[in-house]
């Protein structure tokens, strides 16, 4: 019969130790990770907002409501494919709510408190695999425009900045999320909530149509929308049609910096705070 | 001396409005069982989320292996395994790959982790459902998977937070096995339950919990002793009218009738002679015997005795409050209704002594 117990040394754990302190955070955020990635395998279709959704978005926004707007400077193909992938990646992160939300629900979490591992791994490895989800999202995006005609027409590093400046921005929205994961009930307040907040931060924006034809006050929103840097500093990078560059706003003038100033200043505030939220969440 | 692996003093806990604890000491030696005993919402659970570093006590403080769970949380969680209430086990994973991942978070090697992952898997007779995701799992085989996620790297101490509410007999007789064998090797064990004969069966002392203190402490048989008073339990053929009259002048305190008036309790002191008498006083009035009994009172008798609750639901009323349980006559009257839980109390219930309205 195999030893279930130690027999007995107290002042120490009884197996060997597999990592140094330093490799910790790393360690149980890796370990983490790999049980969100198994549960996307488990359940496939949680895909389907990264997956298919993007494909259906680009579809329907370049043949039929695209149909009804001119884009100065190109086709609204050309013009539509960076605000697609801002809008998708946008929506796409109400998931970190619902997955945390979902998470904190369930006894798991109790187990993974009760273990000597880094408080923040749980976040941390949600937005990694978070991230890793956006770029398939990204992807499905950039995929479809491809095949229906679109291309980027500046050199490759350019557009690598392009992606990158996306994924900088989506990092730190998954963060921000994240927040709201810690303060709503269950996942379906999440996703409620989520698609309250978020949806009207991507709609009112350049993402879509050109701000020049906006009432001014919807229009001064939208010019100094994250969103609308973003997307700006997208279709700079890709060398689409970018109506924004036209627009006095400082955003829409140096949209790469203010993409990464937005980008830095939304992480800065919402990864500690999310901490924050996830301590006083998990302790009673 | 032997060294207490759990020790704590004065330890309080309020929510809100809620004093949840009110003050609880404890000092359990090392390679023992300690029972907490009580009904729910007396505060066992709150206990064991202090000691196991997931709730803060709001006063007092608490060790475990020397290691305050407040300030060396970490060093605590390196050194404990706990079983909640409910499973904490991850519904996607597989049994297997929810032990690997414990393991890798718990600090084992990866290689080390996957060989006890297996033999765990194997001990606690899971290895054929080890691939299949804990979803599909039934009851009994989620808490053998969720005790041996406590166990892979070989806690010295452990804490089962009702570790066999809701298992069916046979699984409920393999935990108790499991975890005697667990002592045996030198576990430090905290155990909480509903179940009196649970806490009879396997722990080497006891606390009784209630409104968030602790009421009786001691070992199974002092507790009994403390109650005092020998039981006296009879069977009538058939309900007699007189049956209860002819005994009272034998018995201390009241005499209480189960519901079809056939079985008869009361606290009696015990003398040379006592079944002769009550047999001789209940055929002097007509009522025919099947059965007598004359035992030492059972930890449920204790547990009315010193809380005044059911075990299982806190389904008694105030009013039995009076040390001795003999108030029953009422309750025999009106039965209180069984709890699903009670199912699972097959052990007791199966014992011939068993008085049916009290449980």
């Amino acid at each position: 019969m195999s030893q279930l117990a130690p027999t007995l040394d107290v002042a120490a754990p009884s197996l060997s130790t597999g990592s140094g302190t330093f490799a910790r955070p790393f360690r149980d955020v890796a370990v983490l990770t790999r049980r969100n990635l198994i549960h996307i395998a488990r359940e496939p279709l949680q895909l389907s907002d990264v997956l298919i959704q993007p494909v259906l978005f680009t579809l329907l926004f370049i043949y039929v409501l695209g149909s009804g707007i001119s884009v100065s400077g190109g086709s609204y193909k050309e013009f539509a494919v960076a605000g697609l992938i801002t809008l998708n990646l946008t929506t796409s992160v109400i998931g970190t709510a619902v997955g945390l939300t979902t998470d904190l629900n369930t006894g798991t979490i109790d187990r993974f408190r009760a273990l000597p591992i880094w408080r923040a791994a749980v976040l941390v490895s949600r937005s990694v695999a978070d991230i890793l989800s956006a770029v398939l999202c990204m992807t499905m995006v950039l995929v479809t425009g491809l095949a229906i005609g679109w291309r980027p027409h500046t050199s490759v590093p350019e557009f690598v900045a392009g992606l990158a400046v996306l994924l900088l921005f989506t990092y730190a929205l998954i963060w921000a999320t994240a927040c709201l994961g810690m303060v709503t009930e269950g996942p379906e307040s999440a996703q409620g909530i989520g698609l309250v907040i978020v949806f009207p931060i991507a709609i009112v924006s350049n993402a879509m149509v050109p701000t020049g034809h906006m009432p001014a006050f919807v229009r001064a929103i939208a010019d100094w929308n994250p969103v609308s840097a973003v997307t700006a500093a997208t279709r700079q990078l890709f060398g689409n049609p970018n109506p924004s560059a036209t627009v006095d706003a400082w955003p829409m003038q140096h949209p790469v910096v203010a993409s990464v100033l937005w980008s830095i200043a939304i992480l800065a505030v919402a990864a500690p705070l999310a901490v924050h939220l996830y301590r006083r969440r998990t302790t009673d | 001396m032997v060294q207490a692996m759990i020790e704590a003093e004065g330890l309080t806990k309020r929510y809100g409005e809620t004093q949840a604890l009110a003050g609880i000491d404890l000092a359990v030696p090392a390679g023992t069982i300690l029972g907490v005993l009580g009904p729910n919402g007396a505060g066992k659970s709150t206990a064991v989320r202090i000691l196991t570093t997931l709730a803060r006590p709001t006063t007092g403080w608490a060790k475990i292996a020397g290691f305050d769970v407040v300030t060396q949380a970490n060093d605590v969680r390196r050194r404990i395994g706990v079983t909640a209430q409910d499973a904490t086990l991850d519904e996607a994973l597989t049994g297997r790959q929810n032990l690997q991942m414990v393991s890798e978070l718990a600090d084992l090697r990866r290689a080390a982790g996957g060989a006890r992952a297996t033999e765990l898997l194997e001990r606690f007779e899971l290895a054929y459902a080890a691939d299949r995701p804990v979803r599909g799992y039934s009851g009994g085989m989620r808490r053998r998977l969720d005790l041996a996620a406590s166990l892979v790297a070989r806690p010295p101490v452990l804490f089962l937070d009702e570790p066999t509410t809701g298992l069916d007999p046979t699984s409920r007789a393999r935990m108790w096995d499991i975890i005697r064998e667990l002592v045996a090797q030198g576990t430090t064990l905290l155990l909480t339950t509903q179940y009196l004969d649970e806490a009879d069966a396997l722990a080497d002392r006891i606390v009784v919990i209630d409104h968030g203190r602790i009421i009786a402490n001691g070992t199974a048989s002092e507790l009994k002793n403390a109650v005092g008073g020998t039981r006296l339990e009879v069977t009538l053929t058939a309900a007699h009218a007189g049956a209860v009259e002819a005994l009272a002048p034998l018995v201390a305190g009241r005499v209480d009738a189960s519901v079809d008036g056939r079985r008869l309790r009361a606290a009696v002191n015990a003398g040379a002679g006592v079944a002769t008498a009550v047999i001789r006083a209940l055929d002097a009035v007509g009522a025919v015997v099947d059965d007598v009994a004359v035992h030492p009172p059972s930890l449920d008798d204790v547990f009315f005795a010193l809380t005044g609750t059911g075990a299982a639901a806190g389904q008694r009323s105030a009013d039995d409050l009076d040390g001795t349980g003999t108030d029953r006559t009422a309750h025999a009257a009106a039965p209180a209704p069984r709890t699903p839980t009670a199912t699972a109390r097959t052990p007791v219930a199966a014992r011939p002594d068993t008085f049916n309205g009290a449980s």
